[in-house]
């Protein structure tokens, strides 16, 4: 509940920023695509038109069907919910582990922080997707090992950035006062160090979301994320790439989804990282008058 | 200098050690038995025996930890039980199309972002500026597998102008490297940027241009020098993921380098050429990252070690 209010007071600033506001919009329109796709899809995604196979966009399938004659349209909606579900899954979960890790390292120092960090310098040796592709490669794929594989992977990011805030905000004059006041570890970590580190790490999120829902399409992509005949942005791209000479759509379309999602979250990251860095704020300020 | 670049190299040797660990330790995650997923469902008890004993899994953990480091200070990755040969040489054949594919990326990158940035930051708060950076948005949005497939469509299917796929002649280059080069303009042009802008707004500059330096020296002689420095250290964080990001690439392009290898790998379930694949591209990018952190301290003579 604490952690929930420090975040909405965290935002607060960032009402008033118009790339915040439309990133919001359309990510809020994504979970909202995601949540009724059932409803708004005209097929299921895995209804077969087999006479109707490969037939471009028309009015009864508004982007065409698929190889199999599956509606485009219906299998990129329900894509939208995997995409979601990966994001949200892997952004709450990382996020939320690299805080507590963060939290903990920098605040007692030491020998934790010595090995957590150690342990998240050999995890960011590897190109993040790297990292990723191994496990599911070993593993084997699924929705489950695939969000399990990128929150092993997300994690590290969000404790480094933590760790190094807390380490910054932990000597700060309030901290030391609550510290004399007898306020417990627990205490002053959940309501003196959380409220003040966590805008940096929803900024953190939001980008961290645009990054989980491509590297899920990169993944299925590869054939090494959802399943057959689930749905995935990734999956459908990779299937329509052998079908670039007599059916481009089947590309285009999916690309795009996957190109539109990504921005969202960008866009919305961008106009947190803008809103709530007021140095940033008064450099932008000063460009836009010189 | 060589107080710092001994601990830079112990704590890299510290990193490589986790790294070789973590990949090593990959074989284990396998839910059940590696050798006969390996081998598929119908493989005879005899030849799971025999591949267990060639891999040393039969051995306890800790023996084949021992063996595995063993084996890699002597350049020995096992054997690719694909191809019949050992890791080592099959990754040494496919490694420098992948390092040249990073690099001309690299360059590519470099030739977009270097103008642009400028252009973006001489023209701060105008539509230029707002054009570009929209642009790099899209850019950074815009993943590899789908860019990829579109450049196909328009310049090798439509146009008729490049080949679809393969490794040969420089024309084979170019789509391979604009795609995985893409996204890491838009990173740079972003960098370069927001760079230029502040140093344009030092005192140096101001006296530069009060001397009466042409625009082009105060760009490019005193403020591009220094607002590169931040850009070379993404530079070399980036440089890896371009590796990682040329597994993307090289499929979609059937370039024959080490990203290609890894799915193939991934694919047949020969593990040890997956293993050998993945610390291949982590240690390249540990290199390039301890490398990067060196040249910094050249590029900026402020910074003392």
């Amino acid at each position: 509940m604490r952690l929930i209010s420090s975040v909405v007071t965290a935002l607060r600033p960032a009402r008033a920023n118009t790339l915040a506001a439309a990133g919001s919009a359309a990510a809020l329109f994504l979970i909202l695509l995601a949540l009724f796709a059932p409803v708004l899809c005209p097929y299921s995604y895995d209804e077969q038109h087999l006479p109707e196979r490969l037939s471009g966009p028309s009015s009864t399938h508004w982007l065409g069907t698929d190889e199999l004659g599956r509606d485009v349209l219906s299998r990129i909606l329900y894509g939208t919910r995997i995409s979601m579900l990966v994001g949200l899954s892997v952004v709450l979960f990382s996020s939320t582990f690299g805080l507590v890790v963060g939290c903990l390292a920098g605040y007692y120092g030491r020998w934790l922080e010595e090995i957590t960090m150690r342990i998240v310098d050999v995890l960011m040796a590897f190109p993040g997707i790297l990292l990723a592709i191994a496990l599911v490669a070993f593993w084997g794929p699924g929705l489950g090992k695939l969000i399990f594989a990128l929150i092993a992977v997300g994690w590290v990011g969000y404790a480094r950035l933590v760790r190094g805030q807390v380490l910054k905000v932990k000597e700060l004059d309030f901290v030391r006062a609550a510290r004399s006041l007898g306020a417990s570890d627990g205490r002053i970590i959940l309501h003196h160090l959380i409220p003040n580190i966590i805008q940096p790490v929803l900024v953190q999120a939001s980008i961290g979301m645009a990054g989980a829902i491509l590297a899920e399409a990169s993944l299925s992509f590869l054939g090494l994320g959802v399943p057959p005949p689930m749905p995935s942005w990734g999956t459908m791209l990779n299937d329509g790439r052998s079908h670039l000479f007599d059916d481009p759509c089947l590309v285009l379309f999916p690309g795009l989804a996957t190109m539109l999602a990504v921005l969202s979250f960008n866009f919305l990251g961008d106009g947190l990282r803008e809103s709530l860095n007021p140095k940033l704020q008064a450099m932008e300020l000063k460009e836009s008058r010189s | 200098m060589t107080r710092y670049l001994l601990r830079r190299l112990i704590l890299s040797l510290l990193v490589l050690w986790g790294v070789v660990t973590l990949v090593f330790s990959l074989i284990h995650l396998v839910p059940g038995d590696p050798v006969q997923i390996m081998l598929g469902e119908g493989a005879q008890t005899g030849d799971v025996e025999q591949l267990r004993q060639r891999l040393g899994l039969d051995q306890p953990i800790g023996i084949q930890y021992g063996a595995y480091i063993l084996g890699l200070a002597k350049g020995d990755l096992g054997t690719s039980f694909r191809f019949g040969e050992p890791v080592s040489v099959v990754i040494a054949e496919r490694y420098p199309a992948t390092v040249e594919l990073a690099i001309l990326s690299l360059v590519v990158a470099i030739f977009i972002a270097i103008p642009f940035g400028i252009l973006a930051a001489t023209r701060a708060g105008q539509w230029v500026d707002r054009l570009i950076t929209s642009v790099t948005l899209l850019g950074i949005s815009l993943p590899n597998f789908a860019s990829g497939p579109i450049a196909i469509i328009i310049f090798s299917i439509v146009l008729g102008w490049l080949p679809v796929s393969g490794r040969g002649g420089p024309s084979h280059y170019v789509l391979p490297a604009l795609t995985l080069g893409a996204s890491m303009s838009a990173i740079l042009t972003r960098m370069v940027r927001a760079g230029m802008i502040e140093e344009l707004q030092e005192e140096y500059i101001m006296t530069a241009r009060a001397k009466g330096l042409s625009e082009f020296k105060v760009l490019f002689k005193h403020a591009l020098k220094n607002g590169m420095i931040p850009v070379v250290t993404v530079i070399g964080l980036q440089f890896g993921t371009l590796l990682a990001g040329a597994i993307i690439t090289e499929t979609i392009f059937s370039w024959p380098g080490i990203g290609r290898l890894t799915i193939q790998a991934i694919n047949s379930r020969d593990y040890p050429l997956v293993q050998g694949c993945i610390l291949a591209i982590a240690c390249t990018y540990v290199v390039v990252n301890i490398l990067t952190d060196l040249f910094y301290g050249f590029l900026d003579p402020r910074i003392r070690y």
